[in-house]
């Protein structure tokens, strides 16, 4: 299967997507996964569970692509289990700390009206693979964001305690939400043979979304143009090591271990 | 035994208000209905909390519905059930128990009818 197929001329660029694409949705999946048993409510310990399985599930589909483009015989797993810190690809937003179940909401729900309407678009993917994961993945996040964009309206206009703490998770986060929107030369390249379709709408959607939903959740973005960026190129926060350390603990114990 | 008995009332009115004041308010009880892939009927599978009717549906579809079960969703406040009591099951049921009558069993059906 490796050697059947020689890495195309944009086969890095194409791996380098697709290791952005599943390496957010492992890394936010494993931080959603991280409240299991902890949540405030058994209800929302549930929905946290699915939706870390929903994110883990995409991861599989991503990697796995990500393994069969780059040829060299690595699958999924090796991929989110052998590789150190500076070679994921996922945005800093994902990786920042759980902290209060606002803080996990706020960052789950700035991601989700950005994943829906990237996944949406990619649905029109020249890479017929691409197109294919995107369709299956877009159903199970049109959920997630119907229900993190639901609870944000409902903690930020909720109690006065509810609310500073969902303003306190806003003003925490606002500043990683631009490196989602950010389109570099990887995209562009991959743009032009219509693989990643062009990101102006899918940053006007999240625009408008995330713009509809603060209003109604009586919350105010800070007025900032400041945007922590790093971790698609590999230049992560802190965080990411400890999260690894964690995940990555069994393989690298037990290399091979299996079920 | 006389002189334990106010100090147990004092003790026991004094420590309520002390140990509920923490507590968080509880949502309320929510029935569910789940009507399944084949089913006609929306079936009863369990309960749950939620604050309000919308999120009583999210959370039973995350709940309930993970491995596909259902088709369609019904919440309602457990307090809006009325239920009968236990207490009156002979006088309800018990009187319909010896009418085998009641059971259509007794028709003699035409073969033409065919299948029922």
């Amino acid at each position: 299967m490796a050697g059947e197929r020689p890495p195309c001329a944009a086969g890095s660029d194409l791996f380098e997507f697709l290791l952005r694409m599943g390496d957010n949705c492992l890394i936010l999946g494993h931080r959603a996964s991280q409240w299991c048993g902890h949540a405030p409510a058994l209800e929302e310990d549930i929905a946290l569970a699915n939706t870390a399985l929903d994110l883990i599930g995409q991861t599989q589909f991503w990697l796995g692509l990500a393994g069969d483009v780059e040829g060299k015989g690595r699958s999924a797993d090796d991929l989110a289990y052998l590789r150190d810190a500076f070679e994921f690809r996922n945005v800093l937003l994902v990786e920042q700390p759980n902290g209060d179940f606002g803080q996990t909401l706020m960052r789950q729900f700035l991601f989700d009206a950005w994943h829906l309407p990237m996944l949406r678009a990619l649905t029109g993917s020249t890479n017929r693979a691409i197109a294919e994961i995107a369709e299956k993945s877009a159903k199970e996040v049109a959920y997630h964001l119907e229900r993190t964009g639901d609870l944000v309206v409902r903690l930020g206009d909720g109690t006065p305690e509810s609310h500073r703490r969902m303003q306190a998770a806003l003003d925490l986060l606002w500043p990683f939400a631009g490196e989602l929107l950010e389109a570099d030369e990887v995209v562009a390249r991959l743009g032009r043979t219509g693989v990643v379709p062009e990101q102006a709408p899918v940053r006007e959607t999240w625009q408008r979304h995330v713009d509809a939903t603060l209003r109604s959740a009586t919350l105010t973005a800070p007025q900032t143009g400041h945007v922590q960026r790093g971790g698609t190129r590999g230049v992560h926060s802190e965080h990411l090591g400890f999260i690894l350390a964690e995940m990555q603990f069994l393989q690298r114990a037990y290399p091979g271990a299996a079920w | 035994m006389t002189s334990n008995k106010p100090d147990t009332a004092a003790k026991d009115s004094g420590a309520a208000p002390t140990q509920s004041a923490p507590r968080r308010a509880e949502w309320p009880l929510w029935e569910v209905f789940i009507r399944g892939q084949q089913g006609l009927h929306h079936r009863h599978v369990g309960s749950l909390h939620a604050p309000d009717a919308e999120m009583a549906v999210n959370n039973a579809r995350d709940v309930y519905t993970r491995r596909n079960e259902g088709v369609s969703i019904w919440v309602v406040r457990a307090t809006d059930i009325t239920a009968s009591t236990p207490s009156a099951k002979g006088p309800l049921f018990d009187p319909a128990n010896s009418k085998v009558y009641r059971h259509p069993t007794f028709f003699d059906i035409p073969d033409d009818v065919g299948q029922m």
